[in-house]
């Protein structure tokens, strides 16, 4: 008897949500620290081991994603609609993981120290160059708007699917698991 | 229900009428719309009056004037290197391995407070030195600290008002007097520091000056102890009051090149003095010293020995963000070190991005 697959697998949708959590506190706490004066070194000192904490997930999640078996796209989607649904899976992996690498990158421009906790820092991985350092950050604030408009697109594209078309779109991804009816 | 999608047809709830797929359409739309706009509260859009460090640089910039690739405050300076030998003393206090008995590798810059990088030198200008500790693990301490023995005001919002009300006025070029007397007559701190350091005898140089960190900060022990501290460096170059006939002020860079002749012909020493605050004293004003008497620890001697142009330091090129803290120094409650970290960040960024013009010292300057 061969039932097929309707949800991503355990481990990919912990992922998935863990890490729905941390980007959006990340978003909130990086478009708030840059307007705050006394919240800011408390926000910063968040910001940095949180940004590299995504990193490392974010590589997790795509090895992990390499090796697990996909539910298929419902039947209700297009052709069109699973190119879109597909480029902007791989739109977001990417910001994922570009996103916090400018901002290491940035700091090591800037010869801030890339402090975590403590006494723990990490390593620069650019060159003392301003110049850079101020290229890079601008950078980091589009591709910090960028991520989030994916992300609400993202959102809007599963509420749509969940909630109008009603193809179950959200019960693949859904945090508990969804027995086949 | 979910959708098996290999028969689809089985369980497809049935199509919505038209008027419910509206009422849903319309919700999704203010669920997006909520969260996008908190997105943009959270970045300040809806609180355009807020002080935020973008408010702050802009102000400077409105006070001074922008000088392409130059600090928004502390404008014009000369860059030095050197190095710290810690006694020892300071590892009692506090576990940051600058305290442990050895040398670290410091560099730094003397600066002038102010916008305008080519400033005339004055006596009555504050004097800054920001410092760089290079700790042996890869750790960094970073001060920055002026002449001042208290600071003038206690808030972000005091240093922004204060800043407003020396503003030029758009006719007479000048600061309205007015303003500032109003600005004093609502901050008693203010009136109350001014008078401290006005009783503060000014040197003739950067290099027989005393600096003072000013804000609190907190040392925390190998045992995890936290105690609140002050610190300041005390010149070993004898204290010679600052001339006031004007003679020594012929030159409109005196005091840089007073500093600079005074370090090539002697490396420069100050002392690292810390002050321990007791339960009761201030941590987060500034503006107050603490009573007499307190505690006070030399921890070691800062020796600085080479002086650079911006031009060719790598000290240009550093913000000297006061909260860059090796484990062991935590900041206190005092609220002028994070705006202190979020302006200095903001000035950074945006000189970070400018063409570097030539500083008032240049690297011919520096040479013998």
């Amino acid at each position: 008897m061969t039932t097929e697959q309707r949800q991503f697998n355990a481990s990919m949708r912990f992922l998935h949500w863990l890490m729905a959590a941390m980007v959006l506190t990340m978003l909130g706490i990086g478009v708030a620290m840059v307007a705050s004066i006394s919240d800011y070194h408390r926000l910063v000192s968040i910001h940095r081991p949180l940004g590299i904490l995504i990193l490392i997930l974010v590589v997790i999640r795509f090895v992990n994603r390499r090796f697990s078996s996909l539910p298929p796209f419902p039947a209700s989607m297009s052709s069109q609609e699973r190119f879109v649904a597909s480029a902007s899976e791989i739109l977001l992996y990417a910001l994922l993981f570009v996103q916090p690498l400018v901002g290491w990158g940035m700091l090591s421009a800037a010869r801030y120290p890339i402090v975590l906790f403590g006494s723990v820092h990490l390593p620069p991985i650019l060159p003392h160059s301003v110049m850079l350092y101020a290229v890079l950050r601008r950078t980091h604030t589009v591709l910090a708007y960028l991520l989030f408009l994916t992300f609400i697109a993202h959102f809007g594209a599963i509420l749509f699917h969940t909630l109008i078309v009603r193809d179950g779109m959200f019960s693949r991804m859904a945090p508990w698991r969804v027995r086949a009816s | 229900m979910p959708t098996d999608s290999t028969s689809p047809t089985k369980t497809q709830p049935a199509p919505l009428t038209g008027g419910s797929a509206l009422v849903r359409l319309g919700g999704i739309g203010i669920v997006l719309l909520s969260v996008a706009g908190a997105f943009l509260y959270l970045g300040g859009w809806f609180t355009p009056n807020a002080l935020t460090p973008a408010r702050f640089a802009d102000e400077f910039e409105r006070v001074d004037g922008i000088y392409s690739g130059f600090r928004r405050n502390h404008a014009k300076g000369v860059c030095v290197s050197g190095f710290f030998e810690s006694n020892g003393q300071g590892e009692r206090l506090s576990k940051a391995a600058v305290f442990r008995t050895g040398r670290v590798r410091v560099i730094g810059r003397f600066s002038l407070s102010g916008g305008d990088p080519y400033v005339a030198d004055a006596p009555d200008t504050v004097r800054g030195l920001g410092l760089l500790f290079w700790l042996p693990d890869g750790e960094e301490w970073r001060t920055a600290m002026i002449n001042l023995p208290v600071f003038p005001v206690n808030t972000p919002q005091g240093f922004f008002d204060r800043l407003v009300a020396t503003q030029p006025d758009a006719k007479t070029h000048k600061p309205d007097p007015e303003k500032m007397a109003a600005f004093l007559a609502s901050h008693p701190e203010t009136v109350e520091a001014v008078k401290i350091i006005k009783s503060h005898a000014v040197s003739s140089g950067f290099d027989n000056s005393g600096y003072n960190g000013l804000n609190a900060f907190r040392f925390i022990d190998a045992g995890g102890k936290s105690i609140p501290v002050r610190w300041a460096l005390v010149p070993v170059q004898p204290f010679e009051a600052a001339s006031t006939t004007g003679t020594a002020q012929g030159d409109k860079n005196y005091l840089f090149y007073g500093l600079i002749v005074s370090i090539l012909q002697h490396p420069l020493q100050w002392h690292l003095i810390i002050t321990l605050g007791q339960p009761g004293d201030p941590t987060d004003d500034a503006s107050v010293p603490w009573p007499e008497g307190r505690d006070q620890m030399d921890v070691g001697t800062l020796t600085l020995d080479s002086v650079e142009s911006e031009e060719t330091s790598p000290a240009r090129d550093i913000n000297f963000d006061p909260l860059v803290l090796p484990a062991g120094i935590t900041p206190s409650d005092d609220p002028l070190l994070s705006a202190r970290s979020a302006v200095y960040s903001q000035s950074f960024t945006r000189r970070a991005g400018e063409k570097k013009e030539p500083s008032a010292i240049t690297p011919s300057d520096v040479r013998k």
